[in-house]
């Protein structure tokens, strides 16, 4: 689904700090970025190539995101999808950001004008935690215990 | 060294599937296959038996149908000991078909859903052995008075 609000806040951003080094991936927003690189889907090994590349990253606020750029221990400043905007299908990601805000693994913008403050600290955040490339201990241990005794 | 079990681990895209990964490790040393709704997933789990089912929410019944169908077929095709799904909707059916055989099921609803359980999830506890949330203000009894998921841990 589209997310035109965020990729206008980046591209008009870019503009302003005259950078060039900014590239995204747009998915089915049509809004045409005018001050940076982008393309609409990039492959699982493009994707994973450009997040370990990156300095900073911006998103919306989705788990698979999220988890990505914890384990890899980028800054990550993200901006909820919502309904009413015909956006995503739901306004999971409010509570989704909020929470992980909270822990500190995330940098949060609740709208565009906070996305745009943000962007000039994002390189500089720095995650609480980066996390591992698995689940829990407590949530391994579980399931290895149910499969065993399956 | 106890028999390994044949597992069958299924999500949807995004962050279902990235779930989905982060819970490999409980899976070594078992036989495990796949199912998920995007094709260039599968050089993630190469070396794996790798199904996907078309994507489709609950506003396209004829898509739903495709999809229950398509893993119907792959259930009975791989006949597992044990079925894990961090959802949503293949999850759901998957749990579902599992259910009519001898399968022990596994529900991990997704780290998304912080305020409340998912639909799918919803939906899908009583099919599941292990209905798992990954928070713990969410481990508690539903509104219709039933057991509601367990809290084990989470992804993160």
């Amino acid at each position: 689904m589209p997310f035109d609000r965020l990729v206008r806040v980046v591209d008009d951003w870019a503009r302003l700090k005259e950078r060039d080094d900014v590239f995204a991936q747009i998915g089915k927003t049509d809004y045409r970025p005018a001050h940076i690189r982008f393309q609409q889907f990039l492959s699982p090994s493009e994707f994973d190539q450009r997040m370990r590349e990156a300095t900073g990253i911006v998103a919306h606020a989705g788990t698979g995101t999220i988890i990505a750029a914890a384990q890899l221990g980028k800054p990550l400043l993200v901006m909820p999808r919502l309904a009413r905007l015909e956006e995503t299908r739901n306004d999971h990601q409010v509570p989704t950001m909020r929470r992980f805000a909270e822990r500190g693994l995330v940098l949060a913008a609740s709208d565009e004008r906070e996305l745009e403050r943000r962007l000039d600290g994002l390189e500089g955040f720095r995650p609480r935690a980066t996390i591992g490339g698995a689940a829990s201990d407590q949530l391994i241990a579980a399931l290895r215990q149910f499969i065993d005794g399956a | 060294m106890p028999k390994p079990k044949r597992i069958l681990a299924v999500s949807s895209g995004g962050g279902h599937w990235v779930e989905l990964m982060r819970l490999r490790p409980a899976f070594e040393g078992h036989d495990v296959a796949f199912v998920t709704v995007n094709r260039e997933y599968r050089d993630e789990v190469s070396g794996h038996r790798f199904y996907t089912v078309n994507d489709a929410t609950r506003w396209n019944k004829v898509a739903v149908l495709w999809m229950a169908l398509r893993m119907l077929i792959i259930v009975l095709r791989e006949r597992p000991d044990v079925i894990i799904t961090t959802g949503a909707a293949p999850g759901y059916f998957a749990l579902r078909f599992g259910k009519w055989g001898t399968c022990k099921t596994v529900w991990l609803d997704s780290i998304a859903n912080v305020d409340e359980l998912s639909m799918s999830g919803k939906m899908s506890g009583r099919f599941a052995d292990l209905w798992l949330t990954q928070w713990e203000h969410l481990a508690k009894p539903q509104a219709d008075g039933m057991a509601g998921p367990v809290f084990q841990g989470a992804v993160l």
